[in-house]
């Protein structure tokens, strides 16, 4: 009757199985083969690939796009996910606007006021998603749209400049050019990516968020707060969405709100995903999605170097992907089996 | 004397490790009600799979009108009339009454496209509805019935498939008295008409009124069978239990007791008109015995803090204490091992060490971030008091065998200071040696002053370890017995409703 179904596993007990840590270092593993093969191919086919300049470029991009998806990633860990983080781009830019321009603030307030209104976000829809108990695609799905609807209302639907307003060269410090030839913005990842490390595989709320993605429950009855937890995640996300906001406005060096940002909620995801983190929650390492974010800048680059009609940029990330997950799926069922 | 419309015979069947059933036979005339009864765990439920076609016995044969048969699967045993409502009913409550009961034979309109008659559909489910006496239309959406009325669905159901053998398992355990007598006089409108009834249930006055015969299993046995004259509430009682109490358990009661968890008024969610008191001592083990379902785990999980209650005041050693979340219940010292080690007890996919580490990481660190090796060092400790087999701290707990498992949930709790320790079922689907390495575990903590509660559907369990035994019913406490007042059929008299 009931009693029996657990006695069933003793047959799988193998003492040789990897632990959870090494079957992720595996993962890694395999993303970071492939983006050497990748990079190795591209530079035997264009050898611009491999310039100074080019990859400065790349490593800037990286450098943008990594600081998010890295809140994408820890938010992907705990089994939600941020679809909110391209349109948080058009407002957070649009208003950064006009806080440097009509409203005069000075350069520190700026800055805070932007990561401020990212962590605020954050924090609400976290609010919707552990107390409210939406779920979170519904929850940042209406942040996609409802950010993206202000955005351009607030700039009437203009694009939005900086211009020579006061502190702006002390924005473009910060957040353009180069330090000791590495691009600022790769500089931060670095930055973000360290602090972040630390706080998923060194501190409890890190091991906290693994557990909450494997089992909200369990974690609950081990008498964690698990809702401050998921809600934590979201904060770290909106603020770093904050920090990537001001990086991406000032490379653009303006901010068109209807397509701003488009997107880029996704190109996160896509990067957590191939860095190994599972949609279902409890999996995935901050070298990982850093990984997964200079393969899709790597991809995108490679577009262009390589010749092939830009408008099918989408098409080859995509197919990337594709093969990767597939890949990936068979490499972890070949494991299990063995 | 006619031919039975089933016959089944000598039927065995055995899972892993355990013999579910051996040797049971189940003899059913038309237009007669047999009751089965038996504990939980008894064999009941597998011999009624077998007949419905879910599960294949290992030995022994299957007749229908005389003629040897094969229940093969579902739609077999549909095919030879056959028809179960289980306990947790079968039915869809996002679609109405009439696709219910129609649901994968439904009427169809001519024309190429085939689309289902919903008049049809309507008319055919509303004469089936009129005979077991449900009067709501067929186009109700099934959500919107109550259980008693969803379970007469299912057996507007079983008429549409025109079925001559009805199990029903447990039909009542969730409807009221008005509901229940409905239903007992369905089923007797039913048996009037020549269907034959399997009738399950744990209440024995229910039995008494409709059954024409009872059969009893025991351990997977047959357990002796009585006739119309012969079925009283002892008889039946008697039947059930008594068996030795093998010498398993520790001997050793309970030493020093001082005072512990004083619970009153205590309302939980699933019955909040029942207020509930009682005292978890130091030193002693409290068993809670009593049927499936009749709100034991909640009370636990009201004292754990994970599904707060709807009232109640804790007290430890006379000091008022407060118990919102699982969070500030560990605080006080309050540790549950919980009826579902793998979805609430243990993050399966998590190796031993992070399990065992979870609840109080701060433990584990030197400057501020989690250090390993602090953390190897407590779990292997832990994991050799408790004699847990595995490789080492960093074996994924889902690789390891039930009574691991326990033991990692254990290890877990152990590892902070436990006042007291809940353990709900325990010790279901585990081996009999690590059964009894988990009972001399729950004697040594009492020795050590820690306060034990212990839920168990399993009597002998109940019996061998508790120092106490609180018994409940339907929600209610219905007695504590002492040990000199310790026997299955007092435990049985009070899990049924009885008084003691």
């Amino acid at each position: 009757m009931t009693a029996v179904a657990p006695l069933l596993q003793q047959s799988s007990t193998n003492p040789q199985r990897r632990t959870w840590r090494d079957v992720l270092a595996v993962k890694e593993l395999g993303i970071f083969v492939l983006l050497v093969v990748l990079c190795l191919f591209v530079l035997y086919k264009n050898p611009a690939f491999g310039e100074r300049e080019n990859v400065r470029d790349v490593a800037e991009l990286v450098g943008m796009y990594g600081i998010f998806s890295i809140g994408q990633g820890i938010v992907i860990i705990t089994g939600g996910i941020d679809l909110s983080m391209g349109s948080m781009f058009a407002l957070l830019g649009v208003i950064l606007s006009i806080m440097l321009g009509p409203w005069k603030w000075n350069w520190e307030s700026a800055v805070l006021g932007t990561i401020g209104l990212g962590a605020l976000l954050g924090a609400l829809h976290g609010f919707l998603i552990t107390k409210v108990r939406l779920q979170p695609f519904i929850v940042t799905l209406c942040g996609l749209l409802i950010y993206r609807g202000l955005a351009r209302f607030i700039a009437s639907d203009a694009t939005m400049g900086f211009g020579q307003v006061r502190d702006i060269n002390t924005f473009h410090y910060l957040f353009t050019g180069n330090f000791y030839g590495v691009p600022k913005s790769f500089v931060c990842l670095v930055i973000v990516a360290a602090i972040m490390w630390v706080v998923l595989h060194r501190t409890s709320f890190g091991r906290y968020l693994y557990a909450v993605g494997r089992n909200e429950d369990a974690t609950r009855y081990s008498g964690i707060n698990t809702n401050g937890v998921i809600a934590g995640t979201y904060i770290i996300a909106g603020t770093l969405t904050g920090i990537a906001a001001m990086y991406i406005a000032f490379y653009v060096n303006s901010v068109s709100p209807s397509t701003h940002g488009n997107f880029y909620e996704l190109y996160a995801v896509a990067a957590a995903v191939l860095g190994g983190c599972s949609l279902r929650g409890g999996e995935g390492s901050i070298v990982g999605i850093i990984l997964g974010t200079i393969l899709l800048r790597v991809l995108s680059n490679l577009v262009i170097l390589l010749g092939i009609d830009s408008s099918l940029d989408f098409a080859v990330m995509g197919g990337v992907i594709l093969i990767g997950v597939i890949a990936d799926r068979l490499l972890t069922s070949r494991r299990s089996v063995r | 004397m006619t031919t039975p419309t089933l016959e089944m015979s000598n039927i065995g069947k055995r899972y892993p490790g355990v013999v579910a059933l051996d040797g049971v036979s189940l003899e059913l005339h038309p237009g007669e009600i047999v009751a089965l009864i038996g504990e939980n765990g008894a064999g009941k439920s597998t011999l009624m799979k077998i007949l419905g076609g879910v599960v294949q016995p290992d030995n022994g044969t299957i007749k229908l009108d005389g003629s040897i048969a094969k229940i093969g699967s579902v739609a077999e045993a549909i095919k030879h009339r056959i028809s179960f409502i289980h306990q947790e009913l079968n039915v869809l409550d996002n679609l109405d009454v009439g696709s219910n009961i129609f649901l994968g034979r439904e009427p169809l309109m001519g024309g190429p496209l085939r689309l289902v008659d919903r008049a049809a559909v309507r008319r055919n489910a509303e004469i089936y509805l009129q005979r077991v006496g449900l009067n709501v239309p067929a186009n109700t959406n099934l959500g919107k019935l109550s259980i008693a009325q969803q379970q007469l669905v299912e057996i507007a159901k079983a008429l549409s498939l025109d079925a001559r053998i009805l199990i029903m398992d447990e039909p009542t355990s969730s409807l009221t008295l008005a509901e229940t007598d409905r239903l007992l006089e369905v089923a007797m409108e039913l048996r009037a008409a020549g269907v034959s009834i399997v009738y399950i249930s744990h209440r024995l006055n229910e039995v008494r009124r409709i059954a024409d015969r009872v059969v009893a299993l025991r351990d997977g046995k047959p357990a002796g069978a009585l006739s119309h004259d012969e079925i009283t509430h002892d008889a039946m009682v008697r039947m059930m239990v008594g068996r030795d109490v093998q010498q398993f358990y520790p001997s050793g009661e309970a030493s020093a007791v001082s005072d512990g968890l004083a619970v009153e008024n205590l309302r939980t969610q699933r019955f909040p008109k029942i207020p509930l008191n009682f005292k978890v001592n130091c030193g002693e083990i409290l068993g809670f015995s009593g049927l499936i379902g009749a709100g034991r785990s909640e009370v636990a999980q009201a004292i754990f803090g994970v599904d707060p209650p709807v009232s109640g005041n804790f007290a430890w050693a006379g000091k008022p204490i407060k118990v919102k979340n699982a969070r500030e219940a560990i605080k006080q010292g309050i540790y549950l091992a919980p009826e579902d080690r793998r979805l609430s007890g243990l993050i399966v996919q998590m190796p031993i060490r992070e399990n065992i580490t979870l609840p109080a990481l701060d433990r584990y660190k030197t400057a501020g971030l989690i250090n390993r090796r602090k953390e190897d060092r407590v779990a292997s400790k832990l994991s050799a008091r408790l004699r847990v087999k595995a490789p080492g701290p960093s074996t994924v707990v889902s690789t390891l065998s039930g009574g691991n498992q326990q033991k990692v949930v254990l290890a877990k709790w152990l590892s902070l200071e436990p006042r007291m320790l809940i353990f709900d079922e325990p010790t279901r689907g585990i081996d009999v040696g690590a059964k009894s390495e988990i009972y001399d575990l729950m004697r040594t903590l009492a020795n050590e002053g820690v306060a034990v509660m212990m839920i168990s559907s399993d009597m002998e369990e109940v019996l061998g370890v508790s120092d106490r035994i609180a018994v409940m019913h339907e929600g209610r406490i219905t007695g504590t017995l002492e040990r000199e007042q310790f026997s299955e059929e007092a435990i049985m008299q009070l899990a049924v409703g009885g008084s003691h």
